[in-house]
């Protein structure tokens, strides 16, 4: 590591003359190219890394910035599939405040949200502190711990539903026999989305478990010496020295995760469709049926919008906070 | 010393307990894919049956038409990655160079974004143009996930290589297209391993693009997988099957590149804040 340390300085000095105006460096550059033929070593001819980049930036707008362009066109006009198109103006918007559907697939997907947050953060936590030790097979049984997340979503879904099966479930004979009643798990409306939440838990708890322990790597080593001979238990090292030192990473987990949790779909939509009944439709899956399996393409796409604004501003809410515990830490001191 | 054995001890079954969730549940999948209906449906379950049932592979392969969807999906995700890189690379490297750091922030919108959103206009989009039927629109819009993962991949990779190299290769009279292929892309192809690896995980497993854009001829094995549900009497077996032979790639590609994927997931991740 500390090999590369030098050579990152020379990297970071060579770029900062990258940085001059680019049609200087056009002019410059006959000039240039005249001194480099004398043999002059001391001039450096500033590449242009523009054409590299161009290419990409060319599908992302396809791709990317087009669909959503033309996202909110279509959100303001009326547009069912193989009806006539007209320009409809904030009409789609008003609709979706008044439809209790929409608030209904709203508060499933904070609550599907928050506790497929909750879970795996905390679980992370606990498996990434235990990682971060060293005991034998660490390497091997890390490696299980990482496959649910890379298993294909649908095929674990698929699986868990039979699982779930109240009658021939393998869960309901395990509650059996430490004398739990059998449950109906995905099939009732009460007990859905906890179900659900435990699958997504299960597989996205590796996300954050690799996260935490990039940061616990990052962890020096003498403060907790220190603090050993101060007399400090486990508990008080853990939650006065390493908790601040990881909560950046923390952090950063606690954003990744909810942005994926909100956006959850193959899960939810292979196992229950969002049913029993509209018991867990959450925004993503209201806003598939709406748009394909109904073909209002223009109420969905407006759904698609406010979606999309929600993920923003919960992202935007935990950035804020992080800055703000940043701001206080360096207060504190 | 015997104390720190006693520590290590107990750290491995922390551990145990910890990965168990994953052991039972792919040991059970692999049960589930090798039992005949009558052992899937015995009460207390059977985890190792006395007979196998193998032929519940072979029914796959045969009555599902998986081998088509096998190679659909190895085509779909093969063209979207090797596009990406083909795209990505240079532009992680023109990102990384050019200190281009807002570009990033893209990047993470791009995230945010949930897959449904881009689905509606690109619908429409493939419907106007008529490609519908075939593989291309699934092609195009797995761009919406390799090329991303790519980008912010080789944006850190190339961040970290040394730039002496391509210095001197400059005041030699390389032109920068020539540093670029001759110099910065050999040194960065553990790089493009991982962004390779990673690319080819999440295009594999992409399930959303699929149902909405697949017809019955280009279906991807997630796709099928989930639509054997719908048109036959659900068998536990076959579908247990499918569902392991969909995911195997994957798996395997994981047990073998763990050390590449945790670093490439981590970097990303890390940087994404």
């Amino acid at each position: 590591m500390s090999a590369i340390a030098p050579e990152r300085t020379g990297a970071t000095t060579g770029r900062a003359e990258v940085t001059t105006d680019r049609t200087e460096v056009t002019a410059d550059r006959t000039e240039a190219a005249t001194q480099a033929i004398e043999g002059s070593q001391s001039i450096r001819l500033a590449p242009n890394y523009w054409p590299f980049v161009v290419p990409a930036l060319v599908v992302v707008s396809a791709v990317i910035v087009f669909p959503w362009a033309f996202t909110l066109w279509m959100s303001v006009n009326r547009w069912t599939l193989g009806q006539s198109r007209s320009f409809a103006g904030m009409e789609n918007y008003l609709r979706l405040a008044s439809d209790p559907r929409f608030w209904e697939s709203l508060v499933h997907t904070l609550t599907y949200t928050s506790l497929s947050v909750a879970a795996p953060m905390l679980l992370g936590t606990v498996a990434a502190l235990i990682f971060d030790a060293r005991f034998p097979l660490r390497g091997l049984l890390r490696g299980v711990f990482v496959m649910p997340m890379m298993a294909t979503p649908v095929a674990v879904a698929l699986v868990w539903t039979m699982m779930f099966h109240p009658q021939l479930g393998v869960l309901n004979y395990l509650l059996s026999l430490v004398g739990i009643p059998a449950q109906e798990w995905i099939f009732n409306a009460n007990t859905v989305i906890p179900s659900l939440v435990a699958v997504e838990t299960w597989q996205w708890t590796p996300l954050v478990m690799l996260i935490v322990l990039g940061g616990l790597a990052s962890v020096p080593r003498e403060p907790f010496e220190s603090a050993e001979i101060d007399g400090a238990n486990a508990w008080q090292q853990f939650r006065y020295l390493t908790l601040p030192m990881i909560a950046p990473f923390l952090m950063i987990a606690l954003i990744i995760r909810t942005i994926d949790a909100l956006k959850s779909f193959d899960i939810i939509y292979a196992m229950t469709q969002g049913g029993p009944g509209t018991a867990s439709e959450t925004i993503n899956i209201y806003l598939y049926n709406t748009a394909f399996s109904y073909y209002d393409i223009g109420y969905g796409s407006a759904m698609a919008v406010v979606f999309f604004i929600v993920i923003v501003a919960l992202s935007f809410i935990l950035l804020m906070l992080r800055q703000r515990s940043q701001w206080n830490d360096a207060e504190g001191k | 010393m015997s104390s720190r054995l006693l520590n290590q001890i107990g750290l491995f079954f922390a551990a145990l307990v910890v990965v168990s969730p994953a052991i039972l549940f792919f040991l059970w999948m692999i049960s589930l894919s090798l039992k005949f209906e009558i052992d899937n449906g015995a009460y207390p379950p059977i985890l190792i049956p006395e007979r196998f049932a193998w032929s519940n592979y072979v029914k796959v392969f045969e009555e599902n038409n998986f081998l088509l969807y096998l190679w659909n999906s190895v085509l779909v995700t093969g063209t979207a990655t090797l596009l990406a890189l083909l795209i990505g690379v240079p532009a992680g490297y023109g990102i990384a160079r050019l200190k281009a750091e807002r570009s990033a922030v893209v990047i993470m919108i791009a995230r945010m974004t949930p897959g449904l959103s881009y689905l509606i206009p690109l619908f429409l989009l493939f419907q106007w143009i008529g490609i519908l039927g075939t593989l291309w629109p699934q092609i195009i819009i797995h761009l919406v996930v390799t090329v991303p993962i790519v980008v912010w991949v080789m944006i850190g990779y190339f961040e970290t290589t040394p730039m002496e190299l391509e210095e001197a290769a400059n005041i030699d009279g390389a032109s920068s297209w020539q540093v670029f292929r001759l110099v910065a892309l050999p040194i960065a192809k553990p790089g493009i391993v991982v962004a390779f690896i990673l690319s080819v995980i999440f295009s594999w497993n992409n399930f959303v693009f699929g149902v909405v854009l697949a017809s019955r001829e280009t279906r991807t094995l997630p796709v099928a997988v989930y639509n054997m549900l719908s048109y036959e009497q659900v068998s536990w077996g076959p579908l247990a099957a499918a569902a392991l032979v969909v995911t195997l790639p994957v798996l395997v590609l994981t047990m073998f590149a763990q050390k590449q994927i945790v670093a490439g997931l981590t970097a990303g991740a890390v940087k994404g804040g």
